[in-house]
Parts: C-alpha cells; sequence; structure tokens
C-alpha cells in the first residue's frame, strides 16, 4: 500500500511575522510554489538491529519543500528512519536494510551510491547541539571547504548567507572568529542548520533539534523552521505533538516500526483514522 | 547505619586519604631535596685555585693575569710545604736504615694526601691522567682530604662479634723528633690560603665536555645524547601510535585479530625494559645491522619500541574520548571518513594524544635498560647531529648508573652524580611542564 499525503494548503495569505505561534497556522502560512513532488520515496523499506526489525515495511513519500514531521513514541524507530535517509546508520555495523529508499528516484542503500555525495545533497543536524570546537567562521565553512571551497572571499560570503538564513548573522556577525563551542544552546544548534544550510543540500533532516533547548531558543528554531520551509524538504523528528502540529504540513505516526498513518497534519490531529493515532495524539500512552 | 556512625566513618576515610597523601609528600620530599642540594652543589659550590687552573689549562677560560697572581701568592704558602718536605726526606738518609723504613712506610702516605690536596709535589714524574694534574678543585672535598692528611684511619678488630670500628690516629705523632712534624700544623692552618677557596658558579658542568672521564664534571655529551635518544624514539614511535590508534578506534572490525592486537599491544606495555634491550641488540643490531655497533639510531628505535604502547594507548584513549557528535556532524556535511578524522577527530584529540606522547618522551629519556646494549658508553664526546646513524653516545640515564657502581673513582665524584641526576630530573620535569603548558593551550583553544 502507497501511503500519499494529499490536499495541499491553498492559501494565498502572506505570513505576518509576529512573536506570536499564530503564524503557524496553515491558514497562514506562506504558499510552496514548485514543491510537492515525491522528494524520497520508501517502498517495503525494513531497517534491522542484527535480528531485531527497527522499522518495518515502510512505505511512503516525503514531498519536496514542505515540512514533514515524524511523531511516535520512544524507541518507535523514528530517529532510525530519518537517520536511514541519509545513511547515518552506517555508523552502526549491526545494521541493515531491505526494500527499498529512493532519493530523487535513485536508490539511497544502492551499491553504487556514493554516501558522501548523498550526504552533502541531505543534511542534517542532531538532538544535541554538536558545533566543532572551532571558530565560527570555521564551523560553517569546513563543509564549503571539504567540497573545495578555498577562495576566502567566497567562503566569507557562503558563511554570511548560511548565517543569515539560519537568522545568526546579526547575533554573531561581530565575533565568526570566537569558538563556536561559546555560544548559547539554542545559538548552537541554529549555527548548526547555518552549517548545513551551507553545503547547500536539498533536504534537512532535523533529528528532534529543540529537545536540549529552553522554550525561547525552541522559538528561535521554529521560526527558522518555517523560514526555510519552501527553500528546503525539511524532516522533523520530534516528541513534541505541538511543535509537529505548528511546523509542519506533513505528520508521520510510527508506532513500533510501523508507520500507522500518514497524513496531513490538520488532519492527522483534528481527524485521525487510525485508533492507535488519535490514543496518541490525546495522550493516552506516550 | 546511623548519621554519627556515617560522619564518623566519612571523617576517618578523609584522614586516611590525606595522611596517605601526606606519607607520599614527605617521602619524595626525602628523595628530591638531597637530589636538588647536592645536584646545585655540582654548578654552585666553593672552588679552589686548583678548578680556576684545570678551567684555565683544559678549557681556556679565565683571566690569566688574575690567575697568575693567585698562584703566585698561593705558591709562595706551598713552596714552604716542599721545602719542608725536602729537608726531611734529607732527614731521613742520615737515618739509621731501621727507623728510616718505618718512617718511609708512614711518609707515603703522607705524600699521597698532599698530592690530592695540591696536585704534583716537586720531583714527581708528570701525571699521564688529567686527574693527577690538579689538587683538589672543591674546598668541600679538600677538607675531607685535610682530614685524611692529618689523621690515618685504622680499624679496630679487636672484638670479634661486633663489625670492625674505624678510628683516627694523627700521622703528626708518627714523625715526632722529625722535622716534618711541623708541616701538619702549618697546612691545617693554611689550607685557605694553600688553595684560595672562592664562590664559583659552573655553568660548564652542564655545557662543558667531560675531561678524565667526569672526574671534573662537564656532563653535555649526556645532556645531548639524552636529548638525542628521546627525540629520536619520539620520531619513530609518535607517528606509528597515533596510526595504530587511528586504525584501532576507527578502522579496525570487532574480531578475533582485533583484539589479538589489542592484547599484544597490552602485553607489550608490560614487557621489562632489559628485554627491550635485549631485543634491541638482536634485531636492529644484529639482524637488521642498522649499525656497525652501538648507535643512536638503534638505540632510538628500541625506545621507540619500548614506548609505543603507551603512546598508542593514550591516543586510543584520547581519540575515543571525542564525542561522536563531532564525527556524526561531519559525516552528515558530507565529509569522507578520512577527512573526518584528519580535520575533527584528531585536532579535538591533540591535547590527550601530545599529552601521552611527552609522558613516553620522560620515559624515553630516563630509561637505562633499552640503551645499555644499543646505544649507550660510559665516556665519550658529545656526537654531531650527522652520526647519530653510526656512532653511541653517553645518555645520563645510563651514566648515573655507570659513574654511582662501576666508575673507578665512584666515591669521588658524588657530586658528579648527584649532578647528572638532578640533570634528568630537571629536563623530565620540564618535558612534563611543557607537555601540561602545551595542553592547557590547545584546550583552551578548542573550549573557546
Amino acid at each position: 500500500m502507497q501511503m500519499t499525503a494529499d490536499g495541499r494548503e491553498t492559501s494565498s495569505k502572506e505570513p505576518v511575522k509576529t512573536a506570536t505561534r499564530d503564524i503557524y497556522l496553515p491558514s497562514e502560512r506562506k504558499k510552496i510554489s514548485g514543491g510537492g513532488t515525491p522528494h524520497v520515496q520508501a517502498k517495503d523499506f525494513s531497517i534491522y538491529y542484527g535480528e531485531f526489525e527497527a522499522v518495518k515495511k515502510v512505505n511512503a513519500d516525503i514531498l519536496s519543500k514542505y515540512v514533514t514531521a515524524i511523531i511516535g513514541p520512544s524507541g518507535c524507530g523514528k530517529s532510525t528512519f530519518l537517520r536511514a535517509i541519509n545513511r547515518m546508520n552506517d555508523l552502526i555495523s549491526s545494521c541493515r536494510t531491505t526494500g527499498a529508499l529512493l532519493f530523487d528516484g535513485e536508490d539511497i542503500y544502492g551499491k553504487f551510491t556514493d554516501e558522501v555525495l548523498l550526504r552533502k545533497k541531505i543534511g542534517m543536524v542532531f538532538q544535541k547541539p554538536n558545533p566543532f570546537p572551532k571558530s565560527i567562521f570555521d564551523n560553517i565553512a569546513y563543509g564549503p571547504r571539504l567540497h573545495g571551497m578555498n577562495d576566502r572571499k567566497q567562503l566569507a560570503e557562503v558563511v554570511e548567507r548560511s548565517l543569515r538564513k539560519a537568522a545568526l548573522w546579526d547575533e554573531v556577525s561581530d565575533r565568526l572568529d570566537r569558538n563556536a563551542l561559546g555560544l548559547s544552546g539554542g545559538q548552537q544548534q541554529r549555527l548548526c542548520v547555518a552549517r548545513a544550510l551551507a553545503v547547500e543540500p536539498e533536504i534537512l533532516l532535523l533529528d528532534e533539534p529543540t529537545s536540549a533547548l529552553d522554550p525561547k531558543a525552541t522559538a528561535k528554531i521554529e521560526d527558522l523552521i518555517q523560514e526555510l520551509r519552501g527553500s528546503y524538504t525539511i524532516m522533523i523528528v520530534t516528541h513534541n505533538m505541538q511543535q509537529a502540529s505548528r511546523v509542519s504540513d506533513y505528520t508521520m505516526f510510527f508506532y513500533e516500526g510501523v508507520l500507522v498513518e500518514y497524513a496531513p497534519t490538520a488532519q492527522l490531529f483534528t481527524n485521525p483514522k487510525d485508533r492507535m493515532t488519535e490514543d496518541y495524539i490525546t495522550g493516552r500512552f506516550s | 547505619m546511623n548519621v554519627g556512625t556515617r560522619k564518623i566513618l566519612d571523617r576517618s576515610f578523609t584522614a586516611v586519604g590525606i595522611g596517605s597523601i601526606v606519607v607520599m609528600g614527605i617521602a619524595l620530599l626525602i628523595v628530591i631535596v638531597p637530589i636538588v642540594f647536592n645536584g646545585m652543589g655540582s654548578v654552585f659550590f666553593t672552588g679552589t685555585i686548583e678548578h680556576r687552573n684545570m678551567l684555565y689549562n683544559e678549557f681556556g677560560k679565565g683571566n690569566s693575569d688574575v690567575l697568575a697572581r693567585e698562584n703566585a701568592a698561593a705558591g709562595a704558602y706551598r713552596r714552604e710545604i716542599y721545602s719542608m718536605l725536602s729537608k726531611f726526606e734529607a732527614e731521613l738518609e742520615s737515618m739509621e736504615p731501621e727507623k728510616q723504613q718505618e718512617l718511609r712506610a708512614q711518609y707515603g702516605p703522607v705524600r699521597t694526601a698532599l698530592q690530592a690536596l695540591f696536585g704534583p709535589l716537586p720531583g714527581d714524574p708528570e701525571a699521564v691522567l688529567t686527574r693527577y694534574k690538579y689538587g683538589q678543585t672543591r674546598w668541600d672535598k679538600a677538607q675531607e682530604k685535610l682530614h685524611e692528611f692529618l689523621y690515618e684511619a685504622k680499624w679496630d678488630y679487636s672484638d670479634p662479634n661486633a663489625m670492625a670500628k674505624e678510628y683516627f690516629v694523627s700521622r703528626a705523632a708518627g714523625f715526632e723528633g722529625t722535622s716534618l712534624v711541623k708541616l701538619f700544623p702549618y697546612v691545617e692552618k693554611n689550607l685557605d690560603r694553600l688553595l684560595r677557596p672562592e664562590f664559583t658558579v659552573y655553568w660548564g658542568f652542564l655545557t662543558d665536555s667531560s675531561v678524565d672521564s667526569h672526574i671534573f664534571g662537564g656532563i653535555w655529551p649526556e645532556i645531548q645524547g639524552t636529548f638525542f635518544l628521546a627525540v629520536g624514539a619520539m620520531l619513530f614511535a609518535f607517528p606509528l601510535g597515533v596510526i595504530a590508534a587511528v586504525y584501532f578506534t576507527e578502522y579496525a572490525q570487532d574480531g578475533f585479530f582485533t583484539s589479538m592486537l589489542r592484547s599484544a599491544n597490552s602485553t607489550l606495555a608490560g614487557v621489562p625494559s632489559i628485554v627491550f634491550g635485549l631485543f634491541g641488540l638482536a634485531f636492529f643490531i644484529n639482524t637488521l645491522k642498522v649499525s656497525e655497533s652501538k648507535s643512536v639510531l638503534a638505540g632510538s628505535l628500541t625506545l621507540a619500541i619500548m614506548i609505543l604502547p603507551t603512546i598508542i594507548r593514550a591516543a586510543e584513549e584520547a581519540i575515543l574520548s571525542v564525542p561522536k557528535t563531532y564525527k556524526e556532524a561531519s559525516l552528515s556535511l558530507g565529509s569522507t571518513k578520512w577527512n573526518t578524522i584528519m580535520t575533527v577527530i584528531l585536532p579535538a584529540a591533540l591535547p590527550g594524544i601530545l599529552t601521552g606522547g611527552v609522558i613516553s618522551l620522560g620515559r624515553a629519556a630516563g630509561e637505562t635498560a633499552p640503551i645499555i646494549f644499543t646505544a649507550a658508553v660510559s665516556v665519550g664526546s658529545a656526537i654531531g647531529l650527522a652520526d647519530v646513524f653510526s656512532s653511541p653516545t653517553p645518555a645520563l640515564s645510563w651514566n648515573i648508573y655507570n659513574l654511582a657502581s662501576e666508575h673507578e673513582a665512584a666515591a669521588e665524584i658524588r657530586h658528579v652524580q648527584y649532578g647528572m641526576v638532578l640533570a634528568l630530573v630537571g629536563i623530565v620535569l620540564l618535558l612534563n611542564l611543557s607537555a601540561i603548558l602545551l595542553r592547557a593551550r590547545i584546550s583552551k583553544k578548542l573550549k573557546g
């Protein structure tokens, strides 16, 4: 069964930037042009840790330029699924996959897939802010340098552009040569987003990006996701259902490795088709 | 357990902890204080005119005019001694044979003691060894020699159940009734005029080559040899160790082969150093023939093998302590494994790797056994950098042992031994200090 989300928003109203959360109301979100094609496709995709099947036969299309949230209780395989998309699970030697996971129609786990090139196109931000113990500039420039950009002026442009996209430029533009570990947790996380953006990925994977942050920093990250929405395909794993409903266009609900329901966020939260989903989002189990 | 008992237990544990640290500190102090005090004594001491003569003749240091004036002043007093000696010798000739023989037997040691104090006496054949060309160069030693000159040491064996006791008999008493009897009070009274003691700072002890197998100090060849050996060992062991550690932590799959390698590494760390010494001789010199005979190269290689396990383990620990998140972050940006290791993991692990390296460097500098058969000689001049592939070298660790146990005049040159020990301790301490500073600097840079 191929599960495809449908019912895209057609709101024409421009988003109003205010300090309140209301800007995330689906009706007020900015319109997305040119997106909506399947960017990542899972076909009977399973992930095993040794004998244990952590993700079971998932079928789903992730639509480009939209924000897709993945929710579910702890240990349900949502992080595992997210990390499978840029092959971060390769670090775990006992991990193997069956079925197919396609990125732009190409098999991510194909024999001839270059995981280094793949990761360049699929950036990731992790649960805990993890800037390198280098200067802010060097953190952002790390990716571009890896991919052969050595011109200082060009690098400076990329650094500024990435920091602006991550809404961090105004806060750090005067201390780019300072160590990134001196920043606050929220700033560090936005730095990590900027670092991922600097290599110009097509997809941005966010693995519980706000779980280690305070509410204020969380709000900034959520703002940021809204800013990036429409430019990148974004997938976000979160424990926080309010967050999922605020920031995402589509939501996937995982339970014990099974993709239980995948639907437009508004629909999933107001009118879930599955009993399990309803129980989870109403807080009957977690 | 009630609160009272718990508190008593806590406090007694604190007391035991502090107590053991204090005991260790005292033990360390007991060892370090004499080393520092006596070691400093090899550079800062009261030197006699003999020391200044030695410096001028052997190294061309000092002011010749001043020295000539000093020698003239001391000479005036010494000539008095020489004339007493010749007067006594003339007296001897005219004595009856039995008395003459008895006095000659006593006169020999007196002359020896005088030679030890003031150098060759008139009529002595020219000394071959440098050590016999000069009298006492140090005032503290001169005072010991004066005692030997004034008193004869004898042993009391009367009680067969106890150890023999040493006692002293005045030499002057033996010459009662001859003209020589006046010599003893004369020397005792005028010793400072004869030797002209003066506070001396002898940096040459550290920077000069040794004269006549360390009798007068001069330990530069040893310091340099130690430096060459330790740095040479580092040049081999450090890159190899870091590469091995990277392999163990990043590339090796957990399996039989890897666990074998790991336990081999641990075993290597526990092998006694003398075994490494013999291995170095058998493998590097006899089998590989890296050099004709002992050489700095062979010694460095042997030391490198010895410190390799330590470096590997330290580097492994350091690499493992780098947060996994750095690696994930780098890989997620499209970095290759190799690039991740070079640009993220190794820089973050650098403080730990360096600390391990410098501790090993200190160990390589201090080890004796591995270089006995592969690199060390007791006496030699400082070698040039080009000679490290073929020449052996003196080294501090080996010469400390050598001077303390095998040197023919070991008892005479305790101050040189202490000086060497202090130099070695100082070098190792300096290395460790620089490691701590370097580590602090890099850590600070990493932490921001």
